[in-house]
């Protein structure tokens, strides 16, 4: 099994310097997009590979990237950006290959940075990312030393700076459009798409905004070309995964598995199946912004159309479980919680309705929940669907309520007529 | 271009590009929203104006989409009866509700709030949200609006009209999720002088106007009356309310060619002065001891006037500015138009015919100040316009994104995506060149800014000049203003629009000479584009009125024959603001003095007869803006005892001075007269043909459908209801009867069925934003002269140079302070701060000065006392007075003089 993203990370020692990346490979693909590719090849790689966002919504990253304007009459300074904000409750996965490969994130940054033409890249790091903030300094300064960074990369007349930006830790500096306006000292509010980040970003200029691990993978797809990347996948769609578990599994954590690892066996045979005494009732299979898959669906590989076609998202592939011990009203209420305080208070229907869903989730739990609760519970997840709120984060919140309702209906219903939680 | 869009089945013609909520508001349409409005354009936080939206005819379900963030395309089908609309929308409005206090029978909103009528419209009416209200501190944000938190609804207007539209700073929202708060870091007066439109643009009861609360009325029980503004000489058209005979508010009137929908602080604030206890009420003769005025009643008053004005070998009629065109004209038929003369200053007489020569024999354009946030290039010269012509101050903010509007148009971003629009064009604006002695509050957003004396300033802009056309002359040793002066030129020339601004707040000649050159100029290097534009600033509110009735300078008055006796009549001025005491005093020895007004002053206290006037808010009348632009205003309160509007003073005194001649009786006739004396004034009253303005059968009423309490308002007096009061100068009526309607040319308030807020405006609008169905925008008088050739100044000033142990006074205009009537204001007062010698930091360290040291000022004609500031951003060597300076009394600036410290 290959593990492109993750050969070069041991969790037991530091992370590998400039010249022991270099001796495992690294930079080689700088030095073949600068030498050899023209940034419109290097695009057209990245498409032919069929790579899709691993940020969450799984959009096709060369895509995205064909539309940057380009050519001499492109606007200029054009941006890159990172987004390693990582805030979504139960995901962890940027946070490994930013820690354990630190030069693996810069050598990306300036491949893609290079098929953009961008001039400046920023890391937007989660605040608490503090490890993987020195390590990403550290790593910068290498490479700024070695040539690999700032003005002229290694003779080739394109110049890159790369700057980290520790976010203040909002989930919503995570949405990139938000990110861009925090970026710039603004409100973390959201923008309106059209104009999109290509056209109009960071400043009013081009930007790219890309999830690090969907980044990590260019380099490699550079080197070793897209039949290679859609080769070591077990589904139709290619390259690996960085898969996580949470919840009360013998041995929950993050593994780079190949794309279309079904669900089952990640769970049984790398988290190590349920802890004793405990049966799994579901799973968020990608973050809490995801909707529940129960028994029926634990078949499924873990790829954007199987999880669709599941009715779930893939989200970022990173798995919060439900157990019998737990109460699900409870785990939905937790995230309610977190989803009400992280929105950002630009729309209506997230502002407002998120603390009210918190509220009647709080009074069920609590028992105190009446009849009516369960129509105004539906009635949100309806009405905070997309399209009807500014951004993902409100329809997001309303996919474990949603499914919750359809999946663990008999739980609500109990503890409103029992008016208690049978789990406390 | 036109399009086709459907809507509910039926067929609408909209702008293409148009977001869809304008185009179906603009088209009549019912459609419920709160975040966007027509000069904030779209952000779509609110979610209030979502409607279905179909792909093609095939397409049954459809999506739910926000109208003001859809474009209108040809054959774009969209539902805003769709019951999953309907539903969403009054799910928003629930939203909305949880936290809300639901206080609309005490809130200072209630009856015209947007909230309210959204709210009914979208048709939620019960509450099934059963946690507790979260509730927030309100903030004491100084006199003019009161600040009430709980009522917010979250939709950004007010810091997006405060911060995005105006330039605020000090208005923010701060928080997050649902605990969003809109005010300042701390409690503190709102510092922008446009505050007071977060009344209007707020669409709840969080920001009102503190001045209403002191005297509150329900909105419905208001009787509103159009009127224009009298506190700067742009003319902005507002609203007055009245209730019990006392001015209770002032609001935007929608002018789309003048003030749209905003009006400045001065304007909505300044109106103290009408309801002061200080108001001249009575008539009053002075006894023989030459100090008491002894009240007279009415009748006696005219038998007064008239004899000491009947048979006088000598009469003169000293006319003001900031009297209205026919009050002025009534004083010129009394006296004779030989005997007429400007109430304005020497000074102001010179400048203002300045402006007037540069506006009717040069070939450029005036501008509206509404087309003016179109100009794309702009030269400012000589003075701050937020101080002496506030709104044109917001009008040029507006202009400085002009450039980035048509990039984003480039960018196939629509102007009304204001987010995308501001976010692509981040923190690029203008070109705008300032050139002032000193800062000026759009410094912020200015390419360049030059700080020189108004000399240098001339110069700057006679090189300019110099650079467009080399016919104007050329001016010497500009050094490194050469190279500015090309900038400037070039930016001009480059513009698709450009404009030039300056005004007599400079109080140089010179400055506004030199700005008619530059257009002059460009007019020539652009030949074939449209006119360039020419925007100048007046002292006050008919100052242009004065000038076109041809009053002669008061400087000319001493040349008349020293006639024992002889009268002089003073309409609504004082003198002693217009020239030095001596200069005045000389006047009037030997004269019988009467004066016409409505404020006690000086000139008041030495009449021999005083006659109540009214103000502009008690009568009818017309003001003539800087433009050139006439506009009526209606009696809104009427005039209560003696006090009887000038012209009605005078034209009792004509008749019973010369019973034997056929002469007005009414303002009609006094119009009709002055009109056929002075053909150029002729179309401002040119009858309309929609007979609801004038000679109309029904009148427009004054009081809206809901005014209460018409019996009981006066039923501890008698419970007998009185005869509305006969208002003859207007079409209006102090009445809930008579003929409302949106396409009739006086509007007296905004109304329609579901719409009680300012919202409604948009029914009476062709398209929202647009002109106004029936509304009058007034009426231009002065048409430039498009083929004269290009003139340009003889003289070229010479450049200023600082004098060792004197500086150069130059007037400073102040936003709050500087203008005659509003500083009687309460409110205004505490707003307005105290005045202060405004020097380069440098010249004040040089005098061994510290920020607020009080300095004597000594000049030749005397001295006086200030604290002194200090600042970088003034020109060397000059030194900033404020007007109307307590305590300074006349003074003809610029001159030099002397300053010495006095203590610390
Ligand atoms: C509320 C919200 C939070 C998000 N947080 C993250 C995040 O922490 N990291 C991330 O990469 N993408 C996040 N996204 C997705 C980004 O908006 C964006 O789609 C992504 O960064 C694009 O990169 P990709 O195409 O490489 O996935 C978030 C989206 C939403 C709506
Ligand atoms: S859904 Fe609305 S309130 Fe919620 S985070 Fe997005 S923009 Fe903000
Ligand atoms: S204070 Fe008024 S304008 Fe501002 S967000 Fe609240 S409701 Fe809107
Ligand atoms: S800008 Fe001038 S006319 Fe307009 S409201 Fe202010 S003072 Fe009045
Ligand atoms: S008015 Fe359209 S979203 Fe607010």
């Amino acid at each position: 099994m290959e593990r492109p993203l993750t050969k070069n990370i041991d969790a037991g020692r530091e992370p590998l310097g400039l010249k022991d990346y270099e001796a495992a490979g690294g930079y080689q693909a700088v030095r073949k997009v600068l030498q050899e590719m023209t940034p419109e090849e290097v695009t057209a790689a990245v498409k032919k590979s069929d790579l899709r966002g691993r940020g969450g919504a799984g959009f096709p990253t060369g895509l995205k990237w064909s539309f940057v304007p380009m050519g001499d009459d492109a606007p200029r300074p054009k941006y890159l950006v990172c987004n390693a904000d990582e805030m979504e409750p139960g995901t962890f996965k940027d946070r490994v290959l930013l820690e354990g490969d630190p030069h693996q994130m810069v050598e990306a940054m300036i491949v893609a940075g290079y098929a953009m033409g961008a001039d400046v890249g920023y890391i937007f790091l989660r605040w608490a990312y503090r490890l993987a903030n020195q390590r990403l300094l550290a790593a910068i300064a290498e490479a700024n030393a070695a040539g690999y960074l700032g003005d002229n990369i290694l003779d080739s007349g394109y110049s890159f700076k790369l700057h980290v930006h520790t976010s203040a830790g909002r989930y919503i500096c995570g949405e990139e459009t938000a990110l861009l306006n925090s970026l710039e000292g603004k409100r973390a509010i959201p923008r309106a798409k059209p104009p999109f980040p290509q056209i109009s970003g960071l400043w009013g200029k081009p930007t790219i905004v890309q999830n690090v691990e969907t980044l990590c993978n260019v380099p490699h797809i550079i080197n070793r070309g897209a039949d290679w990347f859609k080769s070591i996948s077990r589904s139709a769609e290619g390259g690996t995964k960085l898969y996580g578990v949470s919840g009360r599994a013998k041995n929950p954590g993050c593994w780079e598995l190949p794309m279309g690892t079904p669900i089952r066996e990640i769970i049984d045979e790398y988290a190590g199946g349920m802890q004793d005494g405990l049966k799994l009732r579901g799973l968020l299979p990608g973050g809490a912004s995801t909707d529940f898959l129960v028994e029926e669906h634990f078949d499924t590989p873990m790829d954007y159309a199987s999880i669709a076609a599941a009715g779930s998202r893939m989200g970022t592939g990173t798995m919060i479980l439900l157990d019998d011990g737990n109460c699900p009203v409870g785990m939905v209420l937790n995230m309610m919680e977190f989803f009400a305080r992280e929105s950002c208070g630009w729309c209506t229907p997230c502002r407002e309705g998120l603390p009210w869903v918190e509220k009647i989730l709080q009074a069920i739990e609590d028992g105190n929940g009446c009849a009516e609760d369960l129509d105004r519970l539906s009635a949100h997840a309806r009405d905070l669907g997309h399209g009807n709120t500014f951004c993902a984060l409100a329809p997001g919140a309303m996919e474990p309520l949603q499914s919750s309702l359809k999946y663990f209906r008999e739980d609500f219903q109990s503890h409103i007529t029992n008016k208690r939680c049978p789990w406390s | 271009m036109r399009v086709k869009i459907t809507v509910d089945g039926k067929s609408y013609e909209v702008e293409q590009g148009d977001n869809l909520l304008r185009a179906c508001l603009s088209n009549g349409l019912d459609l419920p929203y709160f975040c966007w409005h027509p000069i904030l354009g779209s952000v779509g936080s609110c979610r209030q104006c979502a409607v279905k939206s179909y792909q093609d005819d095939d397409d049954t379900e459809g999506k739910i989409v926000m109208a003001c963030m859809e474009s209108s395309n040809e054959g774009c089908r969209i539902s805003i009866d769709d019951p999953e609309a309907k539903r969403f929308r009054a799910q928003i409005i629930e939203w909305l509700m949880i936290n809300h206090p639901h206080d609309c029978a005490v809130c200072d909103e209630g009856g015209e709030c947007h909230l309210q009528d959204m709210t009914v419209m979208t048709g939620h009416d019960s509450r099934r949200y059963r946690f507790t209200k979260s509730t927030h501190r309100n903030q004491d944000l100084g006199p003019f609006i009161n600040h009430e938190m709980n009522r917010c609804i979250t939709c950004y207007r007010c810091v997006r009209y405060y911060r995005d539209y105006a330039g605020g700073k000090d208005l923010d929202a701060f928080g997050v999720h649902d605990r969003m708060y809109f005010g300042r870091q701390e409690d503190g007066t709102l510092e922008s002088p446009f505050s007071g439109n977060l009344v209007e643009v707020c669409p709840t009861g969080v920001f009102t106007d503190k001045t209403f609360k002191q005297h509150y009325t329900r909105k419905w029980d208001l009787q509103s009356t159009p009127s224009v503004c009298v506190h700067c000489s742009l003319g902005c058209n507002t609203i007055l309310g009245e209730r019990y005979g006392g001015l209770r508010r002032v609001l935007n009137r929608y002018n789309a060619d003048v003030n749209g929908y905003l009006i400045c602080d001065r304007g909505r604030f300044g109106y103290g002065f009408v309801n002061s206890d200080q108001r001249i009420s009575e008539a009053g003769v002075r006894i023989a001891d030459g100090c008491t005025l002894e009240s007279i009643d009415s009748d006696v008053a005219v038998r007064r006037f008239t004899s000491l004005i009947k048979n006088k070998e000598s009469l003169i009629g000293i006319g003001s500015p900031r009297a209205s065109l026919e009050a002025n004209f009534a004083l010129r038929q009394l006296v004779g138009k030989e005997n007429f003369y400007s109430g304005a200053s020497a000074q102001e007489f010179e400048l203002v015919a300045t402006v007037v020569d540069a506006m009717r024999n040069g070939s450029t354009q005036t501008p509206s100040l509404r087309q003016i946030e179109s100009a794309d290039a702009v030269l400012l010269l000589g003075e701050d316009p937020t101080a002496s012509a506030p709104l044109l101050s917001l009008a040029l903010r507006q202009s400085t994104r002009q450039q980035s509007i048509l990039e984003a148009a480039k960018a196939g971003i629509p102007m009304w995506q204001d987010a995308a629009v501001r976010g692509l064009a981040q923190d690029s604006h203008g070109p705008l060149f300032i050139a002032t002695p000193a800062a000026t509050a759009l410094d912020d957003i200015a390419s360049e800014t030059v700080r020189a004396a108004p000399d240098d300033v001339a110069r700057l802009g006679l090189a300019v000049a110099h650079e467009l056309d080399p016919k104007a002359p050329r001016v010497v040793k500009l050094g490194a203003r050469l190279k500015l002066a090309k900038r400037i030129a070039a930016a001009l020339l480059a513009a698709e629009q450009p404009l030039v601004v300056a005004g007599t707040a400079s109080g140089s000649k010179a400055v506004i000479q030199a700005a008619a050159a530059v257009a002059t100029a460009l007019g020539v290097a652009r030949a074939k584009a449209a006119a360039p534009w020419l925007f100048l600033t007046l002292p006050e509110c008919n100052s242009m009125g004065l000038a076109l009735l041809n009053a002669k300078p008061l400087a000319e008055i001493k040349q008349q024959p020293k006639g024992r006796g002889g009268s002089v009549i003073v309409l609504e001025n004082n003198l002693y603001r217009r020239a030095k005491a001596e200069q005045v005093d000389a006047l009037l020895d030997g004269k019988t003095l009467v004066v016409l007004d409505h404020v006690q002053h000086p000139t008041v206290d030495r009449a021999r007869l005083v006659l109540p006037a009214a103000t502009f808010a008690e009568t009818s009348g017309t003001l003539v803006n800087n433009e050139g632009r006439a506009q009526e205003f209606h009696t809104a309160v009427m005039p209560t005892g003696a006090i009887r509007p000038s012209h009605g003073w005078l034209l009792s005194g004509l008749t019973a001075c010369r019973p034997d001649e056929k002469h007005a009786l009414s303002l009609e006739d006094l119009r009709a007269a002055c009109a056929a004396e002075f053909p150029e004034l002729a179309s401002t009253w040119l009858s309309d043909e929609s007979p609801t303005l004038r000679y109309a059968k029904e009148k427009v009423p004054r009081a809206s459908f809901r005014a209460s309490g018409r019996t009981a308002m006066h039923a501890n007096v008698s419970v007998h209801e009185p005869t509305p009061p006969e208002d003859p100068d207007s079409a209006l009526a102090f009445s809930m009867e008579g003929f409302r309607d949106p396409d009739a040319q006086l509007i007296p308030s905004y109304w329609a069925p579901g719409w009680n807020s300012v919202q409604a405006l948009s029914k009476f609008q062709f398209e929202v934003g647009g002109p106004m169905r029936g509304g009058k925008p007034g009426v231009r008088l002065i048409q430039p002269c498009k083929d004269a050739p290009p003139s340009y100044p003889d003289e070229i000033p010479a450049a200023f140079a600082a004098r060792e142990g004197e500086w150069l006074l130059l007037p400073l205009s102040r936003v709050f302070g500087g203008e005659e009537l509003s500083s009687m204001d309460p409110a205004i007062q505490v707003r307005t701060s105290q005045a202060q010698l405004l020097l380069h930091e440098d010249d004040g360290l040089s005098l061994g000065l510290s920020e607020g040291d009080i300095v004597e000022i000594q000049s030749e004609v005397g001295s006086f006392s200030l604290p002194v500031a200090m600042r970088k951003n003034v020109c060397r060597g000059v030194a900033m007075l404020p007007l109307d300076t307590p305590g300074v009394g006349f003074l003809q600036l610029p001159l030099y003089a002397s300053i010495r410290r006095v203590s610390g």
